[in-house]
């Protein structure tokens, strides 16, 4: 099979989304938590904003990340034409 | 079934469990009015098990089937919303549910690393890896790696992987059932590990990946259930918000205020601690002393001090009026004297170092890492740092899980469902730090200060039941609890927690129902995928390809109760830590399968060389370090750059990726066929496309 330039360009943009995300990813998990003794003073809530992060901030970015990425490639797919049956 | 719509059939589902939740409800409010009525505690534990364990196996009949998509892949008809229940079913086992909160509980935030690792690895799985396993759409992930790179080593090396992995992940789920049974039946342990056994086979046996997925998302109906109503009610009564997640951060604040006061010998609580802390440091030294003679004087030594001990006892017994309690005092020290210097050795080693841990301050639970220099701080951070990838990159490689987002009609519902996954998961996950402040401050206000003459119910009757879980012993003897006295397992948390926040019973046995899902679901996940590596990938796809459906099944459903026979049987055993096989388990998987699995859809230059020198380098490595540095192997070789045995896959990930572009770039470059393979696990939908689909 042939791809086209459209279809390079589909999966550009999926890698261009994938690398933001796990930058962010990244960022939540282990920059915050390099840096958690000095983030200590940050309070929110009454938590300290590490703690916050660990227990609460970081998953649901986690769970926004998901989202945001389904809700992205899926509409990607019928930008370019690459989406599956309505079943 | 092929005359229902996938929307009709989402209708349906959506019924039958509203019914069945509707039903559930009920059914805890006649075990509740039966509690009312004077039913005995432990024929309510019974009746929780056994009406789960028999729900658990109707569904199982029910979905009995003889068709290899609807055994391997649930027909691959499971809506992205129910899938996300089973996957947080499959995913949460008994260290989730029963072990996290006391985890935190006991190390603050540094117990966080499970809580971050075990819900950031979802990112890997959604970005990287389901949405193409879904397009590959065939039943078993070894079937990806034989396909994707060819030839029949890179499957072999990946069922060697995946059933590594699964069992000794297994392992710890069997425990778990086991530890429920015996727990709240009284039935002994390793009965109980046999007779959870049979429930998880009834469910998986008849009906394969298509009855687990329904009884998955039955268990986390109970699971999630059991686990929010004692927490919403103890925040209700320490916040009077019944948001937990919201109404703790307060609470937090009051445990680090109060953790300040304990430690400042200046105030009267804080010096009532120092005391005890001081009895403890003697304590620690006299025995470190003992150690010391007895390295010197061998077994002549211990003689002299059993010899002393039993004058001791004779001696009161002669004196008039003699306390009835310190007789019996003194003989048991006499019985209970070690046999033999090795017996002695570890029995005061353990004794001292028991003594010296309740020497230290009290850990501040909000702070990251606390040591007492840099060196130590900077230790503690780099192993949470490395624990978290760990557990990360292995979530996003465990075979069971990865296995089902083959289930979903589609790549669409596959991404809808990753998303589904998680949030079922974290709906759990950032609801167990809450209860570990919650719990933690009732432990610090309540609790500490009481009097030993009228300790709160929960405490007499845990200790009563198991002195690791809860014991108090009042060492200044002033009649007061301090922290110091006060010894709390893990598990304790999650079991007692409806007690402490004054729950009937019937609470309780909702969440040893809750524990027992939990742990199930799990078991009946990895036995399948270990069972499925089997039948499928060894039997039919190397041994005989054109066996018909009809064997495949029946070997598949053969070789699954066999596997589960020898996990019981290990698992009586009781070899090792939990948590740590665990550990192993989440170190194997991200070494072996991560990079081969990611680099396999995101480089097509990746080749059969690379995988098979990869997938070695990694799982070798991670092996080699655990075998060397844990102590249950008896090695004990120095760690590297300090990184504890559980994160091993640190060591195991880079060497993984290094020996997939390594081994690829020396050899040719993948031939046509894979390319286009590859080009169409990245595209959901593609003109002219070839087909990989699994009948």
């Amino acid at each position: 099979m042939q791809l086209t330039e459209k279809h390079k360009e589909y999966w550009q943009k999926n890698l261009r989304v994938t690398g933001i995300l796990l930058a962010l990813w990244f960022i939540v998990t282990f920059v915050i938590g390099y840096f958690a003794r000095d983030l200590q003073s940050i309070t929110i809530l009454g938590f300290p904003f590490p703690f916050y992060m660990g227990a609460q901030g970081s998953l649901a970015i986690y769970v926004a990340i998901i989202w945001y990425y389904a809700h992205y490639m899926n509409k990607l797919d019928k930008e370019y034409g690459v989406h599956e049956g309505d079943d | 079934m092929a005359t229902q719509s996938q929307s009709q059939f989402f209708a349906s589902l959506k019924r039958y469990y509203s019914f069945y939740t509707g039903g559930f409800v009920a059914f805890v409010i006649i075990v509740a009015i039966l509690e009312q009525m004077g039913v005995p505690n432990k024929v309510l534990g019974y009746i929780f098990l056994a009406a789960t364990v028999l729900l658990y196996a109707g569904i199982g009949v029910m979905s009995r089937t003889a068709d290899v998509s609807e055994y391997y892949v649930a027909g691959r008809r499971v809506p992205a919303l129910f899938n996300g229940m089973a996957t947080g079913a499959d995913w949460m086992s008994a260290a989730s549910f029963i072990g996290m909160a006391g985890t935190l509980y006991l190390s603050g935030y540094d117990g966080l690393a499970f809580v971050l690792g075990w819900t950031g690895g979802y990112c890997l799985v959604a970005l990287l890896l389901a949405p193409y396993l879904r397009k590959f759409g065939q039943f078993t992930i070894p079937d990806f790696l034989g396909a994707r790179y060819g030839g029949n080593i890179p499957r072999s090396i990946g069922v060697f992987a995946a059933i590594l992995c699964s069992f000794t992940y297994v392992i710890a789920q069997i425990y778990g059932v086991g530890l429920i049974t015996s727990r709240f039946t009284g039935l002994e342990f390793g009965v109980g590990v046999f007779a959870g056994l049979g429930g998880i086979l009834v469910c998986s046996f008849l009906g394969g990946m298509r009855a687990v997925t329904w009884t998955q998302v039955a268990q986390y109906i109970i699971l999630i259930v059991a686990y929010m109503i004692p927490v919403v009610w103890l925040s209700v009564k320490h916040t009077g918000n019944p948001v937990p997640q919201i109404a703790y951060g307060y609470v937090l604040e009051k445990v680090t205020a109060r953790e300040v006061v304990l430690n400042d010998p200046t105030t009267p609580d804080g010096a009532k601690e120092a005391e005890v802390r001081a009895i403890f440091k003697t304590r620690q030294e006299a025995t470190e002393a003992k150690l010391k003679a007895l390295e010197a004087g061998g077994a002549t030594y211990l003689a002299e001090e059993k010899a002393k001990l039993e004058t001791a006892a004779a001696t009161l017994k002669a004196t008039k009026d003699a306390d009835p309690a310190a007789v019996a005092a003194a003989d048991k020290a006499v019985t209970d004297f070690p046999a033999d210097a090795a017996a002695a050795k570890a029995a005061w080693t353990k004794a001292a170092a028991g003594a010296k841990a309740k020497t230290a301050p009290i850990a501040s639970h909000a702070e990251p890492f606390a040591g007492k220099d840099q060196a130590a701080i900077d230790k503690k951070r780099k192993n949470f740092l490395a624990l978290v990838l760990c557990l990360m990159v292995g979530t996003a490689a465990l075979p069971h899980i990865l296995m089902r987002y083959y289930t979903t009609p589609s790549v669409k519902e596959a991404r809808k469902s990753v998303f589904w996954s998680l949030f079922f998961i974290f709906l759990l996950y950032f609801t167990a730090p809450a209860l570990a402040v919650l719990a933690k401050f009732d432990v610090y206000t309540l609790l500490v200060g009481s009097s030993f003459s009228e300790l709160p119910s929960w405490v007499a009757s845990w200790a009563a039941v198991d002195k690791t879980l809860m014991s108090v012993t009042d060492i200044n003897k002033d009649g007061i609890v301090q922290l110091a006295e006060i010894t709390i397992g893990g598990d304790l948390i999650v079991l007692a927690t409806p007690e402490i926040a004054g729950l009937p019973y019937v609470i309780t046995g909702l969440v040893a129902a809750g524990g027992l899902a939990a742990a199930l679901s799990t078991a009946d996940g990895l036995l399948l995928t270990i069972a499925n590596a089997l039948s499928h990938d060894v039997y039919y796809k190397m041994i005989d390809p054109h066996a018909p459906t009809t064997r495949r099944l029946a070997i598949s459903k053969g070789l699954l109760l066999v596997v589960a026979v020898f996990a019981a049987y290990v698992t009586s055993l009781k070899p090792g830590d939990i948590l740590f096989l665990v550990g192993a388990a989440f170190s194997l998987a991200a070494s072996a399968f991560f990079p081969a699995l990611a680099l396999g859809v995101f480089w097509k230059r990746a080749n059969k060389w690379g995988a098979i020198l990869g997938m070695s380098a990694g799982l070798g490595t991670c092996m080699y370090y655990m075998y060397m540095t844990y102590p249950f192997f008896g090695v004990n070789a120095p760690l590297w750059w300090d990184i504890n045995p559980i994160s091993a896959g640190i060591f195991g990930m880079p060497a993984g990726v290094i020996g997939v572009i390594v081994g690829s770039l020396l050899t040719t470059a993948p031939n046509k066929e894979i390319q286009d393979l590859v080009d169409h696990v990245r595209y959901p939908n593609l003109e002219g496309d070839i087909d990989t689909k699994a009948a």
